[in-house]
């Protein structure tokens, strides 16, 4: 059974059209993950998702219930953490944790138990009496993803979790919401981070309020026409206008330092010979693709 | 129950946490009464008075004794000549010139009329009023005086007045200004504090994202909305009893009508007061811009609800805006409980009135919040 399924939801602010038809869906258990630059649509469709906003057209089930007409009934079974900080700076982390545990009406003994699962993931230990502002960015978000799952929702929608995280504490966030999705939880996950988004089990790439492509990571790859080639420079910009117009290029693209480029079979003798290494394609090639396709459709 | 409780609790910490909520709270009833208390003084007395007397006589020197007497004017200059006294008016440092003509006693005594000229600075209209009013009365006290004394020579004794106008100011007889201030007071600080502290509260939560969060939690739409109002419900109770603490120890006011029933109409007025908040927590997107459409939305109440000047002399529109305003009822309430001693019988009409104007309110900021949420 799926846990999310959207049929042509749009939302439009005034003239502008923020979420452009958008349709897919989520198996149960699984990690969605939503990808797409900053002002793409993606935080708008969570809000639409979780509540927030009424959809200006389209529907949408959540958990087996009409998104606008069982709203109510689902928000026991929902989880949200929103990119701005959803926490109370002004409260401690025990108070924090009491306040959502009453919210989700969680028995005492009940509430008090998962408080202490959480404080022990978020490695809060002895700090239970700090209020919440004072901790840092990545325990924070530990912390307001504990208060999230407190009533074990069946459905958590975590937007931009990780942003503004360091690395390491970004791993560990992944490990929990790893952890969570297999243990039967279905998570849709904002992010603009390409490599987070690989161990993901589906996929949507947003671009300007559509949704331009959706699968497993492979099916995404496997959109890829021709071969994947990487040649490192120190002027990526300068030898990317070198390659222009080379027989047997599909595209290339700036990536670090280093141009990125799709060659048909007829090219691959060519670009060895200049020091290109095969490579495997990464989701930001397949979004960089994307994104080329898309803006050529609708110049033409 | 428990996400109520949930959302009270955290409430009532985060209040305990906020200094500038704290500060709103205790500090704005005790220095709004001691300002508005001492300060604001309607009756205007030792107005700071020039006199320019030619005549130089006992007849002169009587008349500007007459003046010092009454306590309204303080006679701190002498002037030489008109254009000095009148330079003094000018310059502000005097408020009041007195001009007694050469020929004051001559006249008198041959019992022509004698012409005084007082020149008072109507710049300030309600200390020119009182100065005006008050010359006025001791010309005319000495007229007759003078009449007297030419009816009947020899005698000391004064004739009784035809008609002799007694008048009784009833509930505060010492015309107090504090005592008619006090209860004003109190409901302006509440209305202000109510409508400020919600609204940013509200505002808070928006801006920093989490009422977002709440919205995605079972929490209900009231559940919410009684969460947020409840504690402040108690802050107002807290500056209630402030104030009247300070009304009644610092200002002697007299309790004359029911406690009782003055803190339980009071309820109506917090509760109108915050259903202001709400609405402007609707619109405000910041704190700043919460804290700043609260003062402007406080303005008519202050100077329309007969806070400040009287209702009756306003012309029908504002009399009509300010039917709008809870304010104005509580005031009369306010005023009709702790001054006059009156209850319900007589309060009636305001408290329909007030009731009346809450469950408009109310029912708006409801309408109002709901939409913001969804």
């Amino acid at each position: 059974m799926d846990a999310v399924v959207t049929r042509g939801l749009t939302r439009r602010f005034g003239r502008f059209t923020a979420v452009d038809g958008v349709s897919f869906s989520i198996p149960e258990g699984s990690v969605f993950g939503f990808l797409g630059p900053n002002g793409s649509g993606k935080t708008t469709t969570i809000r639409m998702l979780t509540g927030i906003l009424e959809p200006s057209d389209g529907t949408a089930e959540i958990l087996g219930t009409d998104l606008v007409a069982g709203r109510e009934k689902v928000r026991e079974n929902l989880g949200y953490m929103s990119q701005k900080f959803s926490l109370y700076d002004d409260l401690t982390v025990r108070e924090n944790l009491d306040f959502y545990a009453g919210l989700f009406n969680l028995p005492p003994a009940l509430a008090r138990e998962r408080a202490e699962e959480v404080v022990e993931m978020a490695g809060l230990s002895g700090r239970t009496r700090d209020l919440a502002g004072s901790l840092s960015g990545g325990i924070r978000q530990r912390l307001a993803l504990g208060c999230a799952i407190l009533h074990r929702p069946k459905l958590l929608f975590l937007d931009e979790p990780t942003s503004g995280v360091d690395p390491r504490s970004r791993r560990r966030f992944w490990d929990i919401i790893y952890g969570l999705a297999a243990g039967g939880t279905t998570v849709m996950v904002t992010t603009h981070f390409m490599d987070e988004a690989e161990h993901c089990d589906a996929i949507g790439f947003m671009y300007d309020g559509r949704l331009i492509a959706s699968g497993t990571p492979a099916d995404l790859k496997a959109l890829l026409p021709g071969s994947a080639w990487e040649i490192p420079s120190e002027d990526p910009i300068g030898l990317l206008e070198q390659l222009r117009g080379t027989e047997g290029l599909i595209e290339s693209a700036v990536h670090g330092r280093s141009v990125h480029l799709l060659a048909e079979t007829a090219g691959e003798r060519v670009f060895e010979s200049i020091g290109a290494r095969r490579i495997v394609p990464s989701l930001e090639d397949v979004f960089v693709h994307l994104v080329t396709k898309e803006r050529e459709a609708r110049a033409a | 129950m428990r996400r109520l409780r949930a959302l009270l609790v955290k409430e009532f910490i985060q209040m305990g946490r906020d200094r500038l909520t704290l500060a709103i709270m205790g500090l704005l009833p005790v220095i709004q009464l001691l300002i508005f208390g001492f300060a604001i003084n309607t009756e205007v007395k030792h107005l700071p008075t020039a006199v320019f007397d030619q005549s130089v006589s006992a007849e002169s020197r009587e008349l500007i004794r007459g003046f010092q007497s009454t306590g309204y004017f303080d006679i701190l200059r002498g002037a030489r000549s008109l254009p000095e006294m009148n330079a003094l008016v000018q310059s502000g440092k005097v408020k009041v010139g007195i001009a007694i003509p050469p020929d004051f006693q001559d006249r008198l005594r041959s019992g022509r009329q004698a012409a005084v000229q007082v020149i008072v600075d109507a710049s300030d209209s309600m200390s020119a009023a009182s100065a005006i009013s008050t010359a006025q009365m001791i010309g005319l006290v000495r007229s007759q005086q003078i009449l007297y004394q030419r009816l009947s020579p020899g005698s000391s004794e004064s004739v009784p007045l035809a008609v002799d106008v007694r008048i009784r100011p009833w509930y505060n007889p010492d015309m107090v200004s504090s005592h008619y201030m006090v209860p004003g007071i109190i409901a302006i600080v509440l209305a202000m504090t109510m409508m400020m502290i919600t609204s940013m509260a509200i505002v808070r939560e928006r801006e920093r994202g989490t009422l977002e969060q709440l919205v995605v939690t079972p929490l209900r739409n009231w559940e919410l909305m009684v969460g947020k109002i409840l504690p402040y419900v108690a802050v107002g109770y807290v500056q209630l009893t402030l104030g009247l603490l300070i009304g009644i120890v610092v200002f002697r006011i007299p309790v004359r009508g029911s406690l009782a029933l003055y803190y339980g109409l009071t309820s109506l007025h917090i509760l109108a007061s915050l259903a202001w908040g709400l609405l402007i927590s609707s619109v405000a997107k910041t704190q700043m811009q919460a804290m700043q459409m609260s003062f402007f939305a406080l303005m008519p109440s202050i100077l329309l609800s007969g806070f400040m000047f009287p209702r009756e002399a306003m012309p029908a529109f504002f009399r009509a805006v300010s039917n709008l305003l809870p304010v104005t009822f509580f005031l009369q309430i306010s005023r009709g409980i702790l001054l006059k001693g009156v209850g319900l019988s007589a309060l009636w009409p305001q408290v329909l009135s007030l009731l009346g104007l809450l469950v408009f309110f109310l029912g708006l900021s409801i309408l109002k919040f709901r939409k913001t949420i969804a």
